[in-house]
């Protein structure tokens, strides 16, 4: 292949060096830009994801006060097992998929110098079919059409029109890919395509089933037992592998080095871990549902697979933080880019935590309790969240085109408030899962169970009170984050023309 | 293909000589421990792979070397656990209540087995430790509906109430004010005299003609003072305990529209050590005669 990016890429790197480092991510970006790059469609997807996300975390604090406070169940619309799936849909595919979908368009542009390909029409279609599936989902949900298959709620129709939009997107993303203008294509994007990809594939098998009419929006599925669980779980356990893991490895892949204006640590562990990532996280669904009625051989292959799994998840972390050495002193200076390094702490912790879990005797004890619950938010509030917040921090000022945030103190605010939110969740919920975990095996010298189930309710009362708490910090840092990018899109000090930095040292 | 390799001044290192966007990437080599510690978990799985049932084999699969397998694990727990009362149980079952009762080690081990038979099968009605609510008589108390000894209480755990069960309590209060065999006015009345019998109302004007009522239409189930008859079910009214509450409007209501309600035979679900076992625990809450 000729080397024909490399003048254009001689002519960035000068202008990066001649714009000087303080202010350079930020004012990068528009001078060097020769293509007509999408932006607009990101800024869609950003705002979406944003909304989504104030409503995803406040239907969490109601849900988890109905679990605290029984009497808030509101019926039937209001009911926990109809909100529950508002609760993890908004969270992953309105608030997560919104940002993905931004960041993804935002990135694959960029790295691969073209335009988004199929033009503003069909970015626009994406952006609108999107948003109106999560509606439409969100709705059928509430009035009682879920097709209640974990993580896969919608009834069959808007399965189908999800479909159509997801190929539509990967149609432009890969239509982008094959028009780039570097020669290679960058490990953001192989992360990112890797879940466009997989997540179709999963949600296309998984929601197979026949419909009752065409009139119904009731379908049965086309698996039965124990089959059907498993498929189920190759779904559920693959859309944290795709969908929040390596989706959002893209993510950091982008922001991180971007962000502390430094070289990616390694490409060998990059291309290793990704591989390993994909060929391995894909086995480990089964560990879902061990000490149930999977075959012993399949449960067992699930947690083999978790154990392997761990060290190609941590390559992600080690590339994440290593990208850092020499740039660990932006940490104080940039809210955003301690956000998106927190969350790779957080990362770490919760696919260290996952294969742990997934060890059979550990397994006995956690399988059921609350500590799944606080295993899941470690890795959205911590990874997912913050990875999204760090990426926002970063964007919203390159897109509206302004020299910096509105107030790097709301931010650090915004940092500490959520931070705090999320170390109250989880510790709540590992002793809440450990103390019913050891409840519910004690048995006593008569050999008579030791404590009803009622009594495990009541002994985690407390701690189901202290987690509404957290999800309550992590909801008023998310609305700190939204006072402070709208303040930054519309004040005067963050206006183009300013002398740049002077908005940064007045908003600290 | 590189197209400029560079070295990073920081690590001392060079990159693969690509950039994109302003990105380029060090060509680290692989974290020696990183690789490591992964091959160690690789081995982990091997020989765990090797000792527990993992590969498919056609329409049989690999058992591992431990022959372990979950549902005879769970088995051999439940057995061990079982084997430190199932002799006893078995004798709980099997001798009539009463002589359960008498001797100190079975009533020991049904105390033992009733608390936690309770606390999952009666406690989500009757509450924790048989306190009652609204519907569901108290158990800790000297309140009964049909009978407080041991054989009562065993009888109505086994066939239940209302249950369907041929040998299951049955009553049925009927409806004096919705079937018209009273008039508005005279519920009321009667309402008010039931309401004195208890205390929240004083005697007043009516009380006469609602002790009349009282005597002709309820005194044959509810006894002449209403302290109740425990050989059709018909709750003391004279008493600190209603179980549908203790209001005039509650009162008129159960007169007009009376509920009966409906406890399950357990001898269909629970076997009849546990059944026993239930009675002596539930004898003992604090109402027993």
């Amino acid at each position: 292949m000729p080397p024909r990016a490399s003048s254009r890429a001689e002519v960035l790197a000068m202008s990066d060096l001649a714009l000087g480092s303080a202010t350079a991510r930020f004012v990068t970006a528009a001078p060097a830009r020769r293509f007509d790059y999408n932006e607009d469609i990101v800024r869609k997807f950003l705002i979406a994801s944003m909304f989504w996300g104030v409503v995803a975390f406040f239907v969490g604090c109601y849900i988890a006060a109905e679990l605290a406070w029984p009497q808030l169940n509101i019926a039937p619309w209001f009911n926990f097992g109809r909100l529950r799936p508002v609760h993890t849909s908004a969270a992953i595919f309105a608030f997560g998929g919104s940002a993905l979908f931004g960041t993804s368009i935002y990135v694959v542009q960029r790295t691969c110098r073209a335009p988004l390909w199929g033009g503003k029409a069909l970015a626009n279609f994406i952006f609108w079919g999107y948003q109106f599936f999560i509606v439409m989902a969100a709705l059928s949900y509430v009035l009682g059409f879920s097709k209640s298959r974990e993580y896969a709620e919608p009834p069959w129709h808007l399965d189908l029109f999800l479909v159509i939009i997801w190929v539509a997107y990967l149609v432009a993303y890969v239509g982008t890919l094959l028009k780039r203008e570097e020669p290679h294509i960058y490990v953001a994007n192989w992360f990112y395509l890797a879940f466009i990809v997989t997540v179709a594939m999963l949600w296309i098998v998984n929601n197979l089933g026949i419909p009752v009419s065409l009139y119904s929006s009731r379908s049965y599925s086309l698996f039965a037992g124990a089959q059907d669980a498993m498929v189920q779980w190759w779904y559920g356990h693959n859309a944290v592998g795709f969908f929040l893991t390596a989706g959002f490895l893209g993510m950091m892949y982008y922001f991180i080095p971007k962000a502390a204006d430094r070289p990616v640590y390694s490409y060998r562990l990059s291309v290793v871990h990704f591989w390993a990532l994909i060929f391995i996280y894909i086995w480990a669904g089964p560990h879902h549902l061990e000490y149930t009625s999977l075959p012993d051989w399949t449960q067992t292959l699930g947690m083999v697979f978790s154990i392997m799994l761990w060290m190609p998840s941590w390559g992600g972390m080690i590339n994440g933080l290593m990208t850092l050495s020499g740039a660990w002193e932006k940490l104080r200076t940039d809210p955003g880019l301690r956000f998106s390094v927190t969350a790779v702490g957080f990362y770490g912790m919760s696919t260290f935590e996952g294969p742990l879990m997934s060890i059979r005797s550990v397994n006995a004890l956690a399988h059921y309790t609350d500590w799944v619950i606080g295993h899941v938010h470690s890795g959205t509030l911590g990874w997912v969240a913050f990875i999204t917040f760090g990426a926002f921090y970063y964007l919203v000022p390159v897109l509206w085109k302004r020299t910096g945030l509105y107030s790097t103190r709301l931010a650090a605010w915004h940092y500490w408030i959520s931070t705090l939110g999320i170390v109250l969740y989880i510790t709540a919920m590992w002793v809440a899962g450990i103390t019913e975990g050891l409840m519910w095996r004690a048995y006593d010298a008569m050999g008579f169970l030791q404590y009803s189930f009622i009594q495990t309710v009541v002994a985690v009362h407390p701690l189901y009170v202290i987690r509404l708490l957290g999800g309550i910090f992590f909801l008023i840092g998310m609305l700190i984050m939204c006072v402070n990018l709208i303040m930054t899109v519309k004040s005067p000090s963050t206006a183009r023309g300013n002398v740049p930095g002077a908005a940064l040292a007045a908003g600290a | 293909m590189p197209t400029k390799i560079e070295k990073d001044e920081y690590t001392g290192k060079e990159t693969t000589g690509h950039e994109w966007d302003g990105i380029k990437e060090l060509d680290t080599p692989l974290p020696r421990w990183w690789l490591n510690v992964w091959f160690v978990c690789i081995a982990f799985a091997a020989v765990y792979a090797v000792l527990y049932p993992s590969i498919p084999l056609g329409t049989t699969y690999w058992k591992g070397i431990l022959g372990w397998s979950s549902s005879q694990a769970v088995a051999k727990s439940v057995a061990q656990m079982n084997a430190r009362h199932a002799a006893f149980m078995k004798r709980i079952g099997e001798l009539p209540i009463m002589q359960v009762a008498a001797d100190p080690k079975l009533k020991e081990v049904a105390l033992e087995a009733g608390r936690i038979a309770f606390a999952e099968n009666c406690q989500p009605c009757h509450g924790p430790a048989g306190v009652g609510r609204e519907g569901y008589p108290p158990l800790d108390t000297n309140f009964w509906l049909w009978g407080g000894t041991l054989p009562d209480i065993q009888r109505i755990i086994e066939y239940g109430i209302r249950s369907g069960d041929p040998k299951a309590h049955q009553s049925q209060m009927p409806a004096f004010g919705h079937d018209g065999i009273l008039k508005p006015a005279q519920v009321t009345t009667v309402a008010h005299y039931v309401a004195t019998l208890f205390g929240i109302e004083k005697p007043g004007p009516t009380t006469a003609a609602g002790y009349k009522l009282f005597q002709d239409n309820c005194a044959a189930c509810h006894g002449p003072k209403g302290q109740g008859n425990q050989s059709v079910g018909a709750p003391p009214l004279a008493s600190r305990v209603h179980l549908y509450g203790d209001t005039l409007a509650a009162i008129e209501y159960q007169i007009n529209t009376p509920r009966g309600g409906v406890m399950p035979a357990w001898h269909t679900r629970l076997d009849a050590g546990t059944i026993n076992s239930l009675a002596i625990y539930v004898h003992a809450l604090g109402g027993g005669e």
